[in-house]
């Protein structure tokens, strides 16, 4: 199986996308996507290993930095790896707080999720596993040591490899599976309180946990049964899923992502106009009333007409504003990733 | 003639204003007419806002009416310019020190947003994260991702996407951008910029080059994927006077490189909550309303920290009244209350002692939670998809539209 697919041509079967989507990148694969960016790494083959301790003792004296990788969850059932290098000082704690999750919000992930979400094995957490489609939406918090260093080693989705490369192959990588590396100082532990906001807090995956998303994976296993149109289309939609970019990444339908439901609609024009006779009605009510009957009388038509439009002129313009920017963005996104006809 | 600015003179004024210090004389007011006589800008007068309305058909802004734009550069050939049919494009910017803006960084934004509307023009908005690594010595990495945060709340302020470039320095600058960026440095000394910026033998040479960085946006040639064959395009810059230094510089240089000089229209300094003799720092959250504090905590900043100019006792008040001058609310107001005759009222009203404090902070707090609110809510629909597309370097069709 695995000389088959070493066998591929950079584009890979719709079949064997399927597979990938259910079974996970394997390191071959992985191997051969770094290839096809050109990014520089080396590779070495060593018997399993679980821990960096047991790692250092194949690699350690290579001339690369073993590196330490967290799969852990908060309270939320979100997800982040967080890849440092050996030697820094990760205090869960901490970094629990500077993520805005309170003093004990973090924890580590629980085996199963290490295969249902990263699709690695156990002792394998890595980068590179961000690479499957089912962990769009983990967090990836990247040690800034790594920046300055020639050489770091890590885990190619298997553990009887080790790969090496230096910060920058890792971020060709990153940005092509649709991902912004950031590199964070780990071992900082600046005060968090009411008026010190959680520094970290942007890296906190803001949509809905991934587990919702897995039974859906199901069904298109069944039907593998290879038909050629079927498969193309899943393949197109599952290409599509796979460079949608990290964090936000969101359902064109769904309302723009943040903790805070917005009471804006996004580019929904029902929604939107629902919101433009909810607020003119609200002023209309407001308006009619006996004192303001008394005091107008027959022109109290004309009077309210011209208070809504002046109360309101500027407020409608801002919601249309934001629907049409809404709009226009759900365009660029479309536009960007649009596949040209083939000739 | 332009007056320059010359280091020796800084220290000999009582006053400083320069990008990065503001300080009034012996922690007093700052003086504006001595500011603009300083700099050798203009003052911007009602026939201005007369005209302003004229030619675009609606009500000036609250910022125009109420002498928060206080002073400009050529703002009078934009206008005639328009008059005539031809059009402008708009350059403002930010440099993202922190995650947190505050009211006082909005200002400009929400001027602009009404000049974009008011004229139909294009804007392009410069987020200078390469100057605040360098000054803030913040990592590449963090400038870059704050920039990208403060582009969100700067997209809540309401701009039109079809009609605004954002860019980061350090995604940008390059290509057409970097040519100009060399025209303008070739014409800059050493000497010169240290004169009008205080640079010193200790600084670094990324500070020293920076200055032709916010020069340059200010030069239609720079974005040719927006204004290609468009050469003579002119450009308004609406920005804080202390940003005056830079400009200065620019319309100095842009004849000489065969531009036009762009034109400013400039503010006034955003008091702090406790007073214009207070200072508005980050390290200090109680001295500014954030874009992120709740109701309540607005409330709490406008009672217990503005600084008024209430008496001491209810008495004194209602014979005296209340000193306008520093009252911070009154201030406050003049900037935010839209209705031109509710503001009235209450400075009658509060400075004969008929009103007292308690209620003009009541006032207050309600305008800055509704203002916060919506800009809370803005900033909630800003995803983003939307921050890159507003970021892409992209042809904006109907820009004048």
């Amino acid at each position: 199986m695995h000389l088959k697919l070493l066998l591929l041509p950079s584009f890979i079967s719709a079949l064997t996308l399927k597979l990938i989507d259910t079974m996970g990148y394997s390191k071959d694969q992985l191997l051969a996507r770094l290839k096809e960016l050109q990014i520089e790494f080396s590779q070495y083959e060593h018997p399993v290993v679980l821990t960096v301790e047991a790692q250092a003792k194949y690699v350690g004296n290579m001339g690369g930095v073993l590196s330490k990788n967290l799969f852990l969850k908060d309270k939320k059932h979100r997800y982040y790896v967080v890849s440092a290098l050996a030697d820094t000082e990760v205090d869960l704690k901490v970094l629990s707080q500077r993520l805005g999750l309170g003093k004990g919000g973090l924890r580590m992930a629980p085996e199963e999720a290490l295969g249902e979400i990263l699709q690695v094995p156990l002792g394998c957490v890595t980068p590179f596993a961000v690479i499957n489609e089912s962990a769009r939406h983990v967090s990836l918090l990247l040690d800034q040591g790594f920046k300055t260093q020639k050489c770091c080693i890590f885990h190619p989705l298997s553990n009887n490899m080790s790969i090496f490369l230096n910060a920058q192959g890792l971020d060709k990588f990153l940005k092509s599976v649709g991902r912004n590396p950031s590199y964070i100082d780990l071992e900082a532990n600046p005060p968090v309180g009411k008026d010190q906001p959680p520094d970290l807090a942007a890296f906190v995956p803001s949509d809905s946990p991934v587990l919702s998303d897995l039974p859906e994976k199901a069904p298109p296993s069944q039907d593998s049964t290879g038909k050629s149109v079927g498969a193309a289309t899943n393949s197109a939609a599952v290409t599509a899923k796979a460079v949608k970019p990290s964090g936000n990444a969101q359902n064109v339908k769904e309302k723009p992502v943040d903790s805070v439901r917005p009471s804006i609609p996004a580019a929904d024009a029902g929604k939107f106009v629902e919101e433009l006779l909810d607020r003119a009605s609200a002023l209309l009510l407001s308006e009619i009333s006996e004192d303001s009957i008394k005091q107008h009388g027959g022109q109290l038509g004309d009077e309210v007409a011209n208070n809504i439009k002046k109360c309101l002129r500027e407020d409608l313009k801002n919601l249309a504003t934001i629907f049409k920017n809404t709009a226009y963005t759900e365009g660029f996104y479309a536009g960007t990733r649009y596949q040209p006809k083939r000739h | 003639m332009e007056k320059t600015e010359d280091k020796n003179q800084q220290q000999e004024e009582e006053q400083v204003v320069n990008p990065w210090e503001v300080s009034a004389k012996d922690g007093g007011k700052i003086d504006y007419d001595k500011l603009i006589d300083k700099f050798g800008c203009q003052r911007l007068d009602q026939s201005f806002v007369d005209r302003v309305q004229r030619l675009t058909s609606r009500p000036p802004h609250v910022f125009l009416r109420r002498g928060v734009f206080f002073a400009h550069r050529d703002f009078n050939d934009i206008l005639d310019a328009y008059e005539r049919g031809d059009k402008f494009y708009l350059y403002t910017g930010r440099g993202p020190s922190s995650e947190a803006l505050h009211l006082g960084h909005l200002i400009p934004f929400m001027f602009t947003k009404y000049l974009q509307d008011a004229f139909k023009v294009p804007l392009v908005i410069q987020l200078t994260d390469d100057e605040k690594c360098m000054w803030k010595n913040l990592s590449v990495e963090e400038s870059q991702r704050l920039a990208r945060e403060n582009a969100k709340d700067i997209i809540a302020c309401g701009f039109d996407i079809s009609k605004t470039f954002i860019f980061s320095d350090f995604d940008y600058v390059g290509g057409a951008f970097y040519k100009n960026m060399v025209k303008v440095a070739k014409c800059v000394t050493y000497n010169k910029v240290v004169g009008i910026f205080g640079f010193t033998g200790e600084d670094h040479i990324g500070k020293v080059s920076f200055p032709p960085v916010q020069a340059v946006p200010s030069f239609p040639s720079s974005f040719p994927h927006l204004f290609s064959g468009k050469d003579d395009l002119r450009c308004l810059i609406p920005c804080a006077i202390d940003q005056d230094p830079y400009f200065r510089m620019t319309r100095d240089v842009a004849p000489r490189i065969g531009y036009h000089k762009p034109a400013l229209i400039e503010s006034l300094f955003f008091p702090a909550l406790q007073g214009e003799n207070g200072k508005m720092s980050a390290s200090d959250p109680n001295s500014a309303i954030y874009v992120t504090d709740s109701a309540k905590d607005i409330k709490y900043k406008v009672n217990k920290h503005a600084f008024t100019g209430g008496q001491d006792s209810i008495e004194k008040h209602r014979q005296y009244g209340a000193n306008l001058e520093v009252d911070i609310p009154i201030k406050y107001l003049n900037f935010f209350l839209e209705d031109d005759a509710e503001l009235e009222h209450i400075k009658k009203e509060y400075g004969a002692g008929r009103m007292l404090t308690g209620e003009v902070k009541k006032r207050l707090a309600e305008v800055l939670t509704e203002l916060v609110e919506r800009h809370r809510r803005a900033r909630a629909a800003v995803t983003e998809e939307m921050v890159d597309a507003f970021m892409a370097v992209r042809p904006l069709p109907n820009m004048f539209d």
